[in-house]
């Protein structure tokens, strides 16, 4: 099975996050970067599909050059090769337009399965796994958090407010996972060791076969006209209990529309 | 040069994020109850960190001692009892069956060794002598019939009495040389030989997660063909095994250290004192330099002493020196950290009381700082005057 799992580079969420007072685009420089972490589940469930069924998994990424460390980690986790996107043109790209890059790239590396994180830490749109089903005409299988192989049928758990639903679909087909669904290795020295050795394909937008009006800032289907730091939490509301703590405690949840 | 490869680095970063991850969540309970944090100890298995510096072919990661350095480094800065327990599992376990032991030997032993699902002691202390071999040593072993039958008591022994400890290695008095000197040989034995006892955890002071007991044996017989190595060359074999294990517990101790220094960053931030954050006074600003310049300098001294030794070349006055002003780094910063951290770090809830507890040993264990001063002075040729 040639599975592919797509992953991201965002800044740490541990860390200060600021937009680029130019474009009002997420300021990468500013924060160290680390591995999505939805997106380390998505290679963790890679790694053990290929170890029960055989196949390869190639991880994709689109981003800057540094980018490149969080190729390595993937590598270092287990996968065999890498296509790393990137290109200053792919610069403030939307969902939309990566949805596309990522798309097109698929189709030219070829996949019986896409795996990936159900959302970034960074943007939270959450829409990349379906755009990406849509635009390849494949089955879409999002929310999972368990994955079942079987021949060319793959059964997902879905997970919603209730419970689950168990979706079917057949390969190809694109996976998204949430965190529920396994527990990411470490990698160990030697896997870090043999990363360096692993095959990297850089791919441009040229290359990749992107339409130059599809991508980048300009392509962007929304703006960011104006950005301004989130207001600092609110001071509590204290409840005194004069023999009505309960009601006031009700009331003051009611407000808030929590009850 | 002092700066890691990128491999190097990733394993630092990935050993740093375990410890905060795994480690940090639930060691402060483990150390409460004196409990072995055998969970930790499985996941440090399968992330390959016993068999960093052995060879793949025996299960190992094919890295190097300091590799190791950089593991035990991280752990120590969240915890230094599973950092001790990794330690004393490969530098005095794993490495002397690697180094000096026979083909067979390490067959059998290294890749349980080097997968952590079996740790190695070293018993090298009695209760009557540590750094004053073969002077204090009373263990004998003597052949009789094949086998070698031992007898002595061991003290202090890390790993000897956990549920997966597997085997021991034990100095020992095999007999006489020529010139009337007692001849000291090491001799494997495995866990659950007859006539060898283990006894009890003993109540410790600090590294309160980690095994630690007195060994007995009484007419412990155990095959010849258990002999590590050569006959006689034991003392010349735990030389090299201490020279060693001297860097990786300074890299223990600057873990350590470090640890003083990333918790009071954050308490001094968050503890408010006459209208500011604690951090905002230059009488905490200046003890925090001063603990961050220990650390750092530690550092240095470990990474130059890891890099002669990787290089082949003589290390054994750089390793005391790295043990000595790391162990005392250790020391200094968890005094410091306490007193920042005022009543609350006398409280076992914040870790700086679990690092105080945990830095004494430090300037004891692996060759006093009294031991390292004598090796230093005697690499400076003052031992001849």
């Amino acid at each position: 099975m040639n599975i592919v799992v797509c992953v991201k580079q965002v800044p740490d969420t541990a860390t200060e996050r600021k937009l680029r007072s130019d474009d009002n685009t997420l300021d990468r420089d500013a924060a160290d970067g680390v591995v999505n972490e939805l997106d380390e589940y998505a290679v963790e469930e890679a790694l053990r599909l290929k170890e029960a069924h055989g196949g390869e998994v190639t991880v994709l990424t689109m981003g800057p050059d540094k980018a490149a460390d969080t190729i390595r980690k993937a590598l270092a986790m287990g996968a065999d090769k890498a296509v790393h996107l990137v290109d200053d043109a792919l610069h403030g790209s939307d969902a939309l337009s990566t949805s596309y890059a990522m798309a097109q790239t698929l189709k030219k590396i070829g996949f019986d399965l896409v795996i990936l994180g159900s959302e970034s830490t960074d943007a939270r749109t959450g829409v990349l796994a379906a755009m990406l089903a849509e635009r390849l005409g494949v089955a879409q299988l999002t929310l999972a958090n368990k994955v079942e192989v079987e021949g060319s049928a793959v059964t997902i758990q879905r997970v919603t407010d209730y419970g689950y639903d168990k979706v079917q679909g057949s390969l190809p087909a694109v996976i998204s996972v949430v965190e529920k669904i396994n527990e990411p290795r470490y990698p160990s020295f030697k896997g870090i060791m043999a990363a360096k050795k692993k095959p990297v394909q850089k791919l441009g937008a040229a290359e990749a076969e992107l339409a130059a009006d599809q991508i980048g800032l300009g392509a962007a289907w929304s703006e960011v006209t104006e950005a301004a730091a989130a207001p600092p939490r609110a001071a509590g509301t204290v409840v005194k209990d004069e023999g009505d703590g309960g009601v006031k405690t009700a009331d003051f949840l009611s407000s808030k529309k929590f009850i | 040069m002092h700066r890691l490869s990128d491999e190097y680095e990733a394993l630092r970063k990935t050993v740093e994020e375990f410890a905060r991850e795994v480690v940090a969540p639930v060691i402060g309970d483990l150390y409460e109850r004196g409990e072995f944090p055998y969970a930790i100890v499985r996941q440090m298995g399968e992330m390959g960190l016993f068999g960093l510096p052995i060879p793949e072919e025996y299960g190992g990661m094919g890295g190097d001692y300091f590799a190791l350095c950089l593991a035990l480094e991280e752990l120590a800065r969240v915890d230094s009892s599973v950092s001790i327990t990794l330690e004393a599992a490969v530098s005095l376990g794993a490495m002397p069956i690697y180094r000096f032991g026979t083909p067979e030997q390490r067959e059998k032993w290294l890749p349980e060794l080097a997968s952590g699902r079996m740790l190695g002691a070293f018993g090298l202390t009695e209760p009557g002598g540590g750094s004053d071999v073969p002077g204090g040593m009373r263990t004998t072993a003597t052949l009789d019939g094949g086998e070698w039958v031992i007898n002595g008591t061991k003290a202090f022994i890390t790993n000897s009495g956990t549920d997966i400890t597997g085997v021991v290695g034990v100095a020992a008095i095999t007999g006489r040389t020529e010139s009337g000197k007692p001849e000291i040989s090491t001799i494997l034995v495995p866990s659950g030989t007859p006539g060898f006892t283990v006894s009890k955890k003993y109540s410790k002071v600090g590294w309160s997660a980690s095994d630690t007991r007195e060994l007995s044996f009484s007419d412990c017989r155990v095959p010849e063909a258990n002999l590590l190595g050569e006959r006689g060359r034991g003392y010349a074999q735990f030389l090299q095994t201490l020279d060693e294990g001297r860097v990786a517990i300074a890299a223990l101790s600057v873990g350590l250290a470090q640890g003083c220094v990333d918790e009071c960053l954050k308490y001094v931030r968050e503890r408010r004192a006459f209208g500011h954050p604690i951090g905002h006074y230059q009488a905490i600003q200046f003890k925090i330099a001063d603990m961050e310049v220990r650390a750092h300098t530690a550092r240095l001294a470990y990474y130059h002493a890891a890099e002669k030794m990787l290089a082949g070349e003589p290390f054994k006055k750089e390793a005391a020196i790295a043990k000595l002003v790391s162990s005392n780094a250790a020391m200094d910063n968890a005094r410091d950290a306490t007193q920042v951290f005022g009543g609350y770090g006398f409280m076992n809830e914040y870790p700086v009381g679990r690092f105080y507890r945990d830095a004494k040993i430090l300037e004891i264990g692996e060759g006093t700082s009294e031991v390292q001063r004598m090796l230093i002075a005697r690499q400076l040729g003052l031992a001849d005057l």
